[in-house]
């Protein structure tokens, strides 16, 4: 391996870091798509040069991007994000009803084995399929048979954010919705199923052990337990060994258990990163100080990681698509705040970097590990 | 041919200029001119109007001949300056637009 590429999507454009292993010295990319809201760009694990990118404008809506080039050069492909069905309505934040409208794509996900399809989660809530490329996209409906109705936004908007795929098994989907749950499909998203059992939101729900409402903002998986999953809800960091069946609480020690990313280090399923944030009411760290908390023994007991990050007056937020790892030897950790600026650890969380301090709010960063 | 001028960014998604001249069939209307835009750069397709519905992005005005013609009907005429080319239809991002309420979060 000789390096990384760092895909940082902000509020106003999107932009590219490089690095050689040692992740010191960093080549940074005049903004892509300047202006535009760059929700998530992701690359294939197939093909490191074909990159995918969700580009979305209050004025101009939704358009795609895909590039074979490693983000040097783009080329449009399709924005028509059609539901299936009628979507009928969902629950809106008043708990009265209100009509289900394509808004954006919030997160891509390619496939681990084929370099043409990729999978988007889109709000209002639903999941598309693409198999060419990005050229056409085909939602899978049956995920919102599961109490579609009875699903909310959350402070963004009603967006399925994130998608788990199982390297060992092409046909397990996991997705995570705001404010709905997660959800799994073992039959390649034909059928779905709520895997909430064990989540408790007593301030947000009428019934805190509702199937479906439950405000999960992240889920991760190391490729090798695929049945062991991460999640960070809107308060409380869960844990599950049986692929989502049930969860159990490994908030620990955390100063604060609201966040939004969680991220698993790329060489050890045990060790899993969070960034506590003080409360949804405040979307900023505890204290002031910017402590990213690592588990090596995947959950209940943490440690704050903390040096060359900032240790006082520090109030921003870190989104839940804005935290990474990449697979050097060491374990690079990565991620970018709503101030705008991008930190990498390369040795595990132990110590962190700036690479910029100054970009857009920024909302999404993916690492790829170059061969 | 019919004159459209594009805001920026539709500029950089379409690769154009600041205006484009299209040919138009007959009759001469908001519809029949997106039309034409759109099959020439499909690459604004959903970014003025809804890809189903067709109904325009509520961010998106339309002027002409000093008016706004954003409600108007989208199959009446438009004015006869913009059908003989000496004035173009623009094709504006809204003001006070371009934010969207909280971002990813």
């Amino acid at each position: 391996m000789s390096g990384v590429r760092v895909l940082v999507g902000t509020v106003k454009g999107a932009f590219i870091f490089e690095s050689d292993e040692r992740r010191q010295q960093w080549e940074i990319s005049e903004p892509q798509f300047p202006g535009w809201e760059m929700y998530h760009l992701k690359g294939s694990p197939v093909d490191q040069n074909r990159i995918y990118a969700s580009q979305s404008s209050g004025w101009f809506g939704q358009t795609m991007q895909r590039s074979d080039d490693g983000g040097k050069t783009w080329e449009a492909i399709s924005n028509e994000f059609e539901y299936a069905t009628d979507p009928g309505t969902h629950q809106w934040y008043d708990g009265t009803q209100h009509p289900w409208k394509f808004a954006r794509v919030w997160h891509l996900e390619p496939s681990l084995t084929d370099r043409d399809t990729v999978y988007a989660g889109v709000e209002d809530a639903a999941l598309f399929k693409s198999t060419d490329g990005g050229q056409s996209w085909a939602e899978l409906p049956g995920l919102r048979d599961i109490s579609g109705p009875k699903w909310q936004p959350g402070a963004g908007g009603m967006c399925l954010h994130t998608i788990v795929l199982d390297p060992n098994d092409e046909d397990r989907i996991v997705v995570a919705i705001s404010a709905a749950g997660a959800f799994r499909t073992d039959d390649g998203g034909q059928t779905w199923k709520s895997i909430n059992h064990g989540l408790k939101s007593e301030w947000e729900l009428p019934d805190p052990v509702a199937e479906v409402g439950h405000c999960v903002h992240n889920i991760s998986m190391h490729p090798s337990k695929p049945n062991t999953l991460f999640m960070q809800k809107h308060w409380d960091v869960m844990r599950s060994d049986d692929a989502g069946d049930n969860w159990f609480e490994v908030s620990g020690n955390l100063p604060s258990d609201f966040g939004f990313p969680i991220a698993v280090h790329a060489h050890e399923p045990e060790t899993i990163y969070v960034v506590p944030i003080l409360s949804d009411q405040f979307h900023y760290p505890p204290e002031g100080k910017l402590r990213v908390y690592r588990s090596k023994s995947g959950g209940n007991e943490w440690e704050a990681l903390t040096k060359g990050l900032p240790q006082e007056n520090c109030y921003v937020n870190i989104l839940r698509d804005a935290m990474s790892v990449d697979a050097l030897g060491s374990g690079g950790v990565y991620f970018g705040t709503t101030g705008g600026q991008v930190y990498c650890s390369p040795d595990s969380g132990d110590t962190w970097n700036t690479i910029v301090h100054d970009l857009p709010r920024v909302l999404s960063v993916e690492v790829q590990t170059l061969a | 041919m019919i004159r459209v001028l594009l805001p920026g960014h539709l500029r950089t998604l379409a690769g154009s200029n600041r205006e484009v001249a299209l040919e138009v069939p007959s009759p001469i209307t908001q519809q029949s001119v997106l039309d034409a835009l759109e099959s020439a750069y499909p690459t604004l397709r959903g970014t003025i109007r809804d890809q189903q519905t067709k109904e325009r992005r509520p961010l998106v005005r339309f002027f002409a001949c000093k008016q706004d013609l954003s409600h108007e009907p989208l199959d009446a005429p438009l004015p006869a300056e913009v059908v003989d080319g000496r004035e173009p239809f623009m094709i504006v991002g809204a003001m006070a637009g371009g934010c969207t309420p909280a971002g990813a979060e």
